[in-house]
């Protein structure tokens, strides 16, 4: 579809880190040892929220075997300042509290202190014998109540940001933000159609399947290397550098292969409590968390409430949008309620919308990102209210999202004004698909939804080393969480010329390639893919350099094609073309090691679209929501390796299934988590999906050498709504409250029996 | 942390006094799939573990002359699932105890370890309710044998007496038009705890219902026997009406919790949902079953 011929952008071969994973030698975060290494564990809050009286280690330090015991004391106090981490912006004052408590736990399984010993058992038992005095406090969990007047106040110092006037009360509303375009009251006094409805969704973990995990050694002269499995190990660096007071530059941290991150892995909780052992001690620390500590103390993403009014014209023009979004940030401010708000209402071209959103703390652990931060819970809202002002006014939901669809110049409600993007390619591409086209089958019901991220840039560095043999070296410094060497080392072949396995990628540590960010918001592919694009730019450059120089012309004079530099005209002279290999074997009397280095912040990520659809069947008698047949269509931009792509599609469509079936955190009514496994913590089984079908529409970015858009967010953020809105297709009841639950959806059938039956 | 003393058993004898030689501490080993798990997340910490799978007797399935069954506590739901005798004759109890746990875990779990984990979600358990099996206990004053209903006591309890430990289960002989039946709710497809079990073993003579046991799980401290609803359908040509009592009397039995896998109201409600299920399967199974072939 770009009218562009490649030789190796958009092939499917095999990743390089694939044979490793297959035979278990990829290392993960749990695979590093050192010789001499001790066994870190940490205590964690038995409470959701209570004051820290005093902590006695006594006896844990006394017992043999115990090498150190750290506490917050150990940890230096931070500025009440906002760094931006991932795809969320976190407060160093709240990260240190994050990882050790101080004057309060704030939620079930918040650290309290940890030792060092030299055996699990060992520390297990000396974790038992810290004696901590706490005054418990009233709780709140959940995101309304914790609004509530005279609900339990998690920090004293929160006014909240955003309104006016400032409000002198301490709040756990953190932040307010808002989002205005056009004026809402008078859209809707020209709407001949109002649909008004309120959602709520649960917090859902990410549910990597590779704990947190890290080793962690402090040398005597002052340096550090950590080795961890995380989506940003330059993060890391900066996380330990800061919480520590450690100069940056004596920390090297190294990611291991990763087992999942999804977000979730773009912050620390081990590390620097590891770092610190190490100090204290002088060995080796590892750390891992077990399942149940992922559960209850690390990040999920939010749950939320999301009020959704929508209002339009009887040809299905939609006129007006007030939606007003809370978020649960957790322990800590900090929800992604800004993303939340941005793509809510971004697919469509409404001339008035107003977006409200509420960062909102409550006792649970602080959350994380998780794909598309905000958007499937905000999506969810307006999915379905779309959903039901289809049904209204009798239009096919296709038509009436192509009606409405954001194009090329649209202005977007938090800001920009949409370059070249594929919605309405996406939506007609899904009116095409063989699903679509398929009749329904008898039981079953049709349901679909669009959802949108904008995706991100940001800092990349990465070089490009001409070995000897004329092989190529790809470096870059972002943990591959989706196939993202296979794909930069696809782009680095097509702008070399030479054959993809000529090409290694790699993942260099802290110390051995520039900054990059954090692997997050779909940007590996597109920013870093840019570096390597242009990392390679510059080796070829000087590959050039050294034609000429074995020629006796001008670098001018000498054009790469094809693999190999060639006279750019016959006035430059006849000479045989010289291949990278020829050129590498005479590196040595041409000028020394050839290399090609780039550090960018990439501007322009191509945002994505995706329309999802599914095929349900809805049991009566039980409740139980059987998905015959699911599709992800997207926007993909260029798919680079289209494998990986429909991967990333497929992983998120399964990931959002859940989310919308069965996923929740279970608190009771001490407010402590009654479902920390995949026991009761139920993200789907392969046998209670279809083969996820995808069909990928390829609208090129224009800010990118390749076309490349982001593409492992977006397709989370439709299948809430796009099985809500089958479920309510399929049994005339709209479940408006995740997640839809054999026992919620039984109880929400039973209760509309006598409805449905007069209809 | 103290150390685990494990004996590998050559006999009952050596096992019984292997447990009563560990005061209160010792713990069987089958297949370990609950025991590991538990012992891993700190819930158990036994003093001895006495594997038992060297002792023949807990490892067969043997055909009794009665027509009968007894299947060695150890025996593992994928040997169970290939014993096609047994499949035939009892094919509820043979899909209950396939039902637990993954592919991996039927290779190692037991229907016997399944009893005495003694979970009132135990999936088996039920279903050998219903069958009318019995417990073989042996222990320091010899052999005694319980109904499987009367064997939990309580979640996680059971009425093992110190230095007891189940041998097997036997199931009784199977009159011609007979058929059982097990149906589970859980949320997902696989891999998860049942909501509610159903058990339902009936004979039918010529459409009548001559005989039948219902067995209850995940509704209450342990599986029930419901014996009201064997009553609602014993009688009757499984017609709706005494379906509709029988799945009344399943509901009324019912004294579950709201908890982490379901409510008292959902509960409740799918137990009489999945009796009428689980009895039409039965049924179903009990017609292809007289001789001279299906109705």
């Amino acid at each position: 579809m770009t009218g562009q011929v490649y030789k190796w952008i958009g092939t499917r071969p095999n990743r390089p880190d694939g044979a490793d994973k297959v035979t278990g030698r990829a290392r993960f975060g749990a695979d590093f040892n050192m010789p001499g290494q001790l066994v870190g564990r940490v205590l964690r809050s038995p409470h959701p929220h209570a004051r820290i009286v005093s902590i006695d280690i006594g006896a844990a330090a006394a017992l043999p075997g115990v090498k150190a015991v750290v506490t917050a004391a150990d940890f230096p106090e931070q500025e009440n300042i906002v760094v931006p981490a991932g795809e969320m912006q976190v407060n160093l004052r709240d990260v240190t509290r994050n990882i050790m408590a101080r004057e309060k736990v704030l939620y079930e399984g918040h650290p309290v202190a940890a030792v060092a010993a030299t055996t699990d058992a060992v520390a297990k038992q000396a974790v038992a014998l810290i004696k901590v005095v706490y005054e418990e406090l009233p709780h709140v969990i959940d995101v309304a109540a914790a609004m509530q007047d005279g609900a339990p106040i998690l920090h004293d110092h929160i006014r909240t940001e955003g309104v006016q006037p400032a409000p002198t009360k301490a709040s756990n509303i953190a932040k307010r933000v808002e989002n205005l375009k056009g004026d809402v009251a008078r859209g809707f006094a020209e709407a001949e159609v109002i649909i008004e409805r309120s959602y709520t969704t649960q917090p859902v973990h990410q549910a990597y399947i590779e704990p947190h995990a890290c080793l962690a050694s402090a040398a005597e002269d002052g340096q550090v290397q950590v080795w961890t499995t995380t989506q940003g190990h330059f993060q890391v660096r900066g996380f330990c550098s800061r919480l520590l007071n450690i100069e940056t530059s004596q920390i090297r941290v190294t990611p291991s292969e990763i087992g999942g991150g999804f977000g979730g892995k773009t912050v620390v909780y081990l590390e620097p409590v590891a770092v610190r052992l190490s100090q204290k001690t002088g060995k080796p620390v590892k750390m891992v968390m077990t399942r149940e500590e992922v559960f209850r103390a690390s990040g999920p993403a939010p749950g939320g409430t999301v009020k959704v009014k929508l209002g339009a014209k009887r040809d299905g023009r939609i006129v007006a949008a007030d939606i007003t979004i809370a978020l649960q940030a957790g322990a800590f401010p900090g929800s992604p309620i800004g993303p939340a708000c941005w793509c809510s209402m971004a697919c469509y071209d409404v001339d008035n919308i107003r977006v409200v959103g509420f960062d909102v703390v409550s006792n649970r652990p602080k959350v994380a990102a998780y794909r598309a931060p905000g958007a499937p819970i905000s999506a969810f809202g307006v999915e379905s209210t779309i959903d039901m002002l289809a049904q209204e006014l009798g239009m096919d939901p296709i038509e009436l999202r192509l009606k409405n669809a954001a194009q090329k110049g649209t202005k977007t409600h938090y800001g920009p004004t949409f370059d070249r993007i594929g919605f309405i390619e996406t939506l007609e591409a899904a009116r095409n698909s063989a699903h679509w086209k398929s009749p329904v089958k008898p039981g079953y019901a049709r349901g679909l939804a669009a959802g949108f991220w904008f995706n991100v840039g940001a800092d990349s560095s990465a070089a490009a080393h001409v070995a000897e043999d004329g092989t190529v070296t790809v470096i870059s410094g972002n943990p591959d969480i989706g196939g993202s060497r296979a794909s930069l080392a696809l782009m680095a072949a097509e702008e070399l010329g030479v054959d993809y396995d000529k090409v290694r990628a790699i993942i260099a540590d802290t110390s051995s390639v520039g900054f990059n960010f954090v692997t997050g918001g779909s940007r590996v592919t597109f920013a870093t893919g840019l570096a390597v694009v242009n990392a390679t730019k510059d080796a070829i450059r000087e590959l050039k350099v050294r034609a000429a120089k074995i020629w006796g012309v001008d670098p001018e004079g000498v054009v790469w094609e094809g693999g190999q530099a060639r006279p750019a005209g016959h006035n430059v002279g006849e000479f045989e073309p010289l291949s990278l290999a020829e050129i590498a074997a005479q590196a040595g009397k041409t000028g020394g090691p050839i290399n090609g280095h780039a550090q960018l912040n990439a501007q322009g990520a191509g945002p994505g679209f995706g329309v999802h659809i599914a095929d349900v069947k809805v049991d009566p008698d039980t409740g139980g929501v059987t998905i015959g047949r699911y599709t992800a269509v997207q926007d993909v931009g260029t798919a680079i390796h289209p494998g990986y792509v429909e991967g990333q599609l497929q992983g998120g469509a399964v990931q959002g299934i859940g989310w919308a079936l069965n996923e929740e955190y279970i608190y009771n009514a001490r407010g402590r988590l009654d479902n920390p496994g995949f026991l009761d913590y139920r993200i789907p089984v392969a046998s209670d999906l279809p083969m996820i079908e995808t069909v990928l529409v390829e609208v090129p970015n224009p800010h990118h050498p390749y076309g490349v858009r982001g593409v492992g967010e977006v397709p989370i953020v439709p299948p809430l709504a796009t099985i809500a809105n089958a479920v309510a297709r399929a049994t005339g009841v709209r479940m408006t409250d995740l997640p839809i639950s054999p026992p919620r959806l039984s109880a929400a059938l039973d209760a509309a029996m006598p409805r449905l039956a007069a209809e | 942390m103290s150390d685990i003393r494990y004996v590998a058993a050559e006999s009952l004898d050596e096992a019984v006094k292997a447990m009563l030689a560990a005061g209160g501490q010792g713990k069987i080993l089958a297949g370990g799939t609950d025991l590991l798990v538990q012992m891993r997340s700190g819930a158990q910490n036994p003093g001895t573990i006495v594997d038992v799978k060297k002792i023949d007797e807990v490892m067969q399935i043997v055909e009794l002359p009665d027509g009968g069954f007894r299947i060695g506590a150890a025996v593992s739901g994928a040997v169970i699932g290939e014993h096609r005798k047994l499949a035939a004759a009892w094919p509820g109890v043979v899909e209950a105890v396939n039902l637990i746990g993954s592919k991996q875990v039927q290779g190692r779990a037991s229907a016997g370890g399944n009893l005495c984990n003694s979970s009132p979600a135990a999936d088996s358990v039920p279903a050998l309710v219903a069958a009318g099996a019995k417990v073989v206990i042996q222990g320091p004053n010899g052999r005694r044998e319980v109904p499987v209903e009367a064997f939990p006591t309580g979640p996680g309890r059971n009425c093992l007496a110190p230095g007891e430990l189940v041998v097997s289960l036997t199931l009784p002989p199977r009159p011609p038009g007979s058929g059982d039946a097990y149906l589970r709710l859980i949320p997902r497809t696989e891999m998860d705890i049942a909501v509610v079990g159903v058990g339902v073993s009936l004979t039918l003579k010529d459409g009548v219902c001559t005989a039948a046991r219902v067995g209850l799980g995940a509704v209450a401290p342990t599986v029930l026997l419901v014996e009201d609803a064997a009553k609602a359908l014993i009688g009757s040509k499984l017609d709706d009406a005494a379906l509709e009592k029988a799945a009344a009397a399943c509901s009324a039995a019912c004294k579950p919790i709201n908890d982490k896998r379901g409510t008292i109201a959902y509960r409740t409600k799918i137990a009489g949902v999945l009796l009428k299920r689980a009895t039409a399967i039965a049924a179903r199974r009990a017609t292809s079953n007289v001789p001279g072939g299906m109705h």
